[in-house]
């Protein structure tokens, strides 16, 4: 609780601070990623999407986690600024799983000869897009202030759910993506790739905030200006 | 640490959250046959009935197995325990080679021969610079 009157206080401040600090992190990281990093010894360069996908990919999951396990704690200790900071985060979350998405079959054409193919960690993203518009569109919808913290809050943890899907699709069933490169046990991406993987993970990450930072703000005002809460 | 309330509201949703995952899991086991995105050569090997409809196959492209005709490419999918040979004729992927993850769509003929109509390249999880590729193999 008096963390989130903290972060009310200084999300207005931090704005600028955190657009800067993107911007600066973001430069490292496309300079890395684009010129810095090697080609790769099979994919040459077109190794250099996965820069851009990997990246997207763990930020709109690791968002989606943090919007239900949000929901779940307002369904426990009814705090409704839970919900408007898990509101605030969808965008941006979304955001990263269409490029995911996108990049992903940019990169399967040249790589594995399709756009597109129904296995299941491809399929399992969709579902996880689908959930992010149901979550965004049922804050829009429901009129009722009740009614849209309880269907919202479902839908979070019902996708919540489809998560480990995601993340293990690729052991436990036979797919065309590849499996994980990053586990506990090690890396099999050469340390001079992760560098670029990590920077841009961290710009992506401080994007996420900054556009969070924008929506919550806005959130706020809202709650302040009584009766001005939908516009 | 917390109130009664919630304390019932934690063992309500804990208590539905397992049941929900139970529902998804049993849900997903019963569609086991089209979550998986392609079958090795031993489930081919294996089937009691040999089907007519489309099907994947995935595995090995067998090393020294290749062979590129004019207007037709030959070659064994493996999974080291039983093999396949594919025949096919169209455009193959960038990362297509021998000793390498493949995906052929296509029908089966027999037990040991599937005529592709696509073909996917399956790369792997390494990433490397093409000089420690090398410094590897020099090992």
């Amino acid at each position: 609780m008096k963390l989130i009157l903290k972060i009310n206080k200084i999300s207005f401040k931090a704005q600028k601070y955190i657009f800067f600090l993107f911007i600066v992190v973001l430069s490292i990281g496309v300079v890395e990623a684009l010129i810095l990093s090697p080609s790769d010894y099979k994919q040459s360069d077109s190794v250099r999407i996965m820069y851009v996908h990997v990246p997207s990919a763990w930020t709109s999951i690791g968002i989606f986690s943090v919007i239900a396990i949000l929901s779940l704690g307002n369904l426990v200790f009814k705090n409704k600024y839970f919900l408007t900071i898990a509101k605030s985060l969808a965008p941006s979350g979304l955001i990263f799983n269409i490029i995911a998405l996108v990049t992903g079959s940019i990169w399967g054409k040249p790589t594995w000869g399709t756009w597109w193919a129904w296995d299941a960690r491809i399929t399992s993203m969709l579902v996880l897009c689908i959930f992010y518009i149901l979550y965004i569109l049922s804050w829009r919808v429901f009129e009722n202030k009740e009614s849209v913290k309880k269907i919202t809050s479902l839908i979070s943890i019902l996708g919540l759910i489809n998560l480990p899907i995601i993340k293990f699709s690729v052991e436990w069933w036979a797919t065309l993506h590849q499996p994980a490169s990053i586990k506990l046990s090690g890396s099999s991406i050469h340390s001079s790739m992760l560098l670029p993987l990590f920077v841009m993970t961290a710009a992506f990450v401080l994007f996420s905030i900054l556009i969070f930072l924008m929506k919550y703000n806005t959130e706020l005002i809202k709650i302040k200006n009584k009766g001005l809460d939908r516009i | 640490m917390f109130g009664k309330k919630v304390k019932l509201r934690i063992t309500f949703l804990l208590l539905s959250f397992i049941s929900l995952i139970l529902i998804v899991f049993l849900i997903i086991k019963s569609l086991e046959e089209n979550v998986v995105y392609f079958k090795s050569p031993t489930e081919i090997n294996d089937l009691s009935e040999l089907t007519k409809k489309k099907v994947r196959i995935g595995g090995m492209v067998k090393k020294d197995s290749l062979e590129v005709k004019a207007e037709e490419i030959n070659f064994i999918i493996t999974d080291f325990k039983n093999e396949i040979r594919v025949s096919y004729s169209g455009i193959i992927p960038n990362l297509f080679e021998e000793e390498k993850g493949v995906v052929a769509e296509g029908f089966i003929k027999d037990r040991n021969f599937f005529i592709a109509k696509k073909i996917l390249a399956k790369h792997d999880e390494n990433y490397m610079p093409p000089e420690v590729k090398k410094a590897l193999e020099n090992k």
